[in-house]
């Protein structure tokens, strides 16, 4: 038994190695060193999500990249002062509360008031992140719990402010006039409340439908559109292992399987790839999912939290009062991370307790 | 017992109050909170049934035999609540219909029910009425202060008077249940802090 205390030592302070590295596994040494900084893992995260804004410039017009930087601008500025309220360390360089700034801007619509990012900042970076603990210790992903609370406190703005897509690159068409004559339904909601026909009606046939939404030229939030960009930062994520496949191919996976079951006006025959191409799906996926704090390190466990992820998405879009629900099911699969973690641990190649005497 | 009266009415005030203090009664007060008048009703409602119920379950304590003791409370609580609920009924209708279930459901509020097993079935009769009084008055001003925010910011109005501009857009995050538990949350949290120091 006394041979056990030195290897539970070792045990925690390779963990904190290992999360200083953010490697996936944690498992005990030798370990391998990486140059990887959490610093330079969420720059990189930055550089993947600057594509979507960009397209979404052209596609929505000038005033996105004005939210956008608030957004941003306005989670830096909470960063900081939380953690000076907090007496804890400023670490507004690491780029997390970057991060958080883009993702909240990317899933709230192109035509809302510039203040509306403000308020969902402090609400995102001091209550869900900063109170629950600061970096590493919030249950929920900041970015989804501030769109959660604009939806609920201003749900006129943010559910009624979407934008035709601009097809002639007139970015300073939306930015003078008021967003009440020009804004427009969201394919999810079309498609809820109309059905098909009207979604064929509104923007052409099926086709088109799948390349434009494709490319990312339909009505949405400001980052989630284009399914292309948002795929091409993934890969690249999961190709330099920030990420891993796990999540954002059980959550694809699991929204198109279960669309395809009961999408459709009887079973199996749901539109899984129309499914998959609207909302926030691959904006969820692939870059809020796999928020490291907030989703499981186990592959099996992250495996079924995906699966949970893309299920309750499409019981929300199919039952629940809102047309799109990747927001609220990552949220809800955020607390049972612990659980997961329980339940799948990495197999202890450590010899049975009482072993060693 | 050294404590004297007034102690026992001054601790519900701040060392005791409910509910930041004593996290008890969070139903209600999650519930009611969304207007200034629903809080205050209810803390006056629950104020009366506590310090009625306290006094003659302390007149009652040496009678009640112990094994059916939770029973008679509630019988005793329950006929204030009626009370109440009559009172209300005939005098303050509209309130009535706005706090609505919440009222016969002072009956089963962890408050009442806590001071009488608590404090009401221990001690003296004086000593049970300063208690109840205290801490209906701590809960009528917990009850008051959250829903002063709640619905200053969730609707724009204090008591029902609009106190800013008709540009100012109401958080109506505020007034739905999830406002209710973070504003709570936060209302703790500084209440532990002012404590600490």
């Amino acid at each position: 038994m006394e041979a056990d205390k030195p290897i539970q030592q070792e045990e925690k302070s390779s963990a904190v190695e290992e999360t200083r590295h953010n490697m996936l596994t944690v498992s005990v040494s030798p370990h391998i060193k990486s140059r990887e900084s959490v610093e330079k893992i969420m720059w990189s995260v930055v550089a993947c999500l600057v594509p979507p804004l960009i397209l979404s410039v052209f596609v929505f017009g000038l005033q996105t990249l004005i939210i956008t930087l608030i957004s941003v601008a306005s989670c830096v500025a909470a960063e900081a002062v939380s953690q000076k309220l907090l007496k804890r360390p400023v670490t507004i360089r690491d780029g997390s509360a970057v991060i958080t700034g883009l993702l909240m801007a990317y899933v709230i619509p192109p035509g809302v008031p510039y203040w509306i990012p403000i308020l969902g900042a402090v609400m995102a970076i001091y209550v869900a992140k900063h109170l629950l603990g600061g970096i590493g210790f919030n249950i929920f992903n900041p970015a989804l719990i501030g769109r959660a609370f604009l939806m609920a406190t201003f749900p006129v703005a943010m559910t009624s402010a979407w934008l035709p897509p601009l097809r002639d690159a007139a970015i300073f068409t939306y930015m003078g006039q008021g967003v009440d004559a020009v804004s427009t339904a969201t394919p999810l909601y079309v498609l809820k409340h109309y059905g098909v026909q009207a979604l064929m009606e509104q923007f052409g046939s099926m086709s088109t439908i799948y390349r434009d939404f494709f490319m990312g030229l339909r009505p949405g939030c400001i980052g989630e559109t284009s399914a292309f960009l948002l795929l091409l930062g993934g890969i690249f994520l999961i190709y330099k292992r920030y990420i891993t496949w796990h999540i954002p191919v059980s959550v694809i996976v699991s929204v198109a399987f279960f669309t395809w079951i009961f999408g459709g006006d009887t079973l199996f025959t749901g539109n899984p790839l129309l499914a998959v191409l609207s909302g926030g799906v691959m904006l969820g996926a692939f870059f809020m999912a796999t928020d490291y704090v907030t989703s499981p390190t186990q592959m099996t466990a992250k495996l079924i939290f995906g699966a949970g992820i893309g299920a309750l998405t499409v019981l929300i879009r199919i039952k629940g009062g809102y047309p799109e629900g990747v927001c609220y099911a990552i949220l809800l699969m955020n607390p049972l991370v612990p659980a997961l973690e329980g339940w799948f641990k990495p197999k202890r190649f450590a010899p049975p307790k009482g072993a060693l005497k | 017992m050294a404590k004297t009266v007034v102690q026992e009415f001054t601790k519900g005030l701040w060392a005791e109050i409910p509910p930041f203090r004593l996290v008890l009664g969070l139903c209600p007060t999650l519930a009611v909170t969304k207007g200034v008048e629903n809080g205050i009703g209810m803390g006056i409602a629950t104020t009366f049934v506590l310090v009625c119920s306290n006094i003659l379950i302390s007149m009652l304590r040496n009678i009640i035999p112990k094994r059916v003791r939770i029973a008679c409370y509630i019988v005793v609580i329950a006929t204030f609540v009626t009370v109440v609920e009559l009172v209300m009924q005939a005098f303050a209708y509209p309130l009535f219909l706005k706090l609505g279930i919440f009222i016969p459901l002072i009956v089963v509020n962890c408050i009442v029910l806590g001071r009488a097993e608590a404090f009401a079935a221990k001690n003296g009769v004086l000593a049970s009425f300063a208690d109840g009084l205290g801490i209906g008055v701590g809960f009528t001003l917990s009850l008051t202060a959250l829903s002063i925010v709640r619905e200053v910011l969730g609707n724009g109005t204090f008591y029902d008077i609009p106190v800013f501009g008709p540009s100012f857009e109401p958080f109506s995050f505020m007034i739905q249940a999830p406002g209710a538990f973070v504003c709570l949350g936060l209302m703790l949290c500084v209440m532990n802090m002012l404590g600490k120091k």
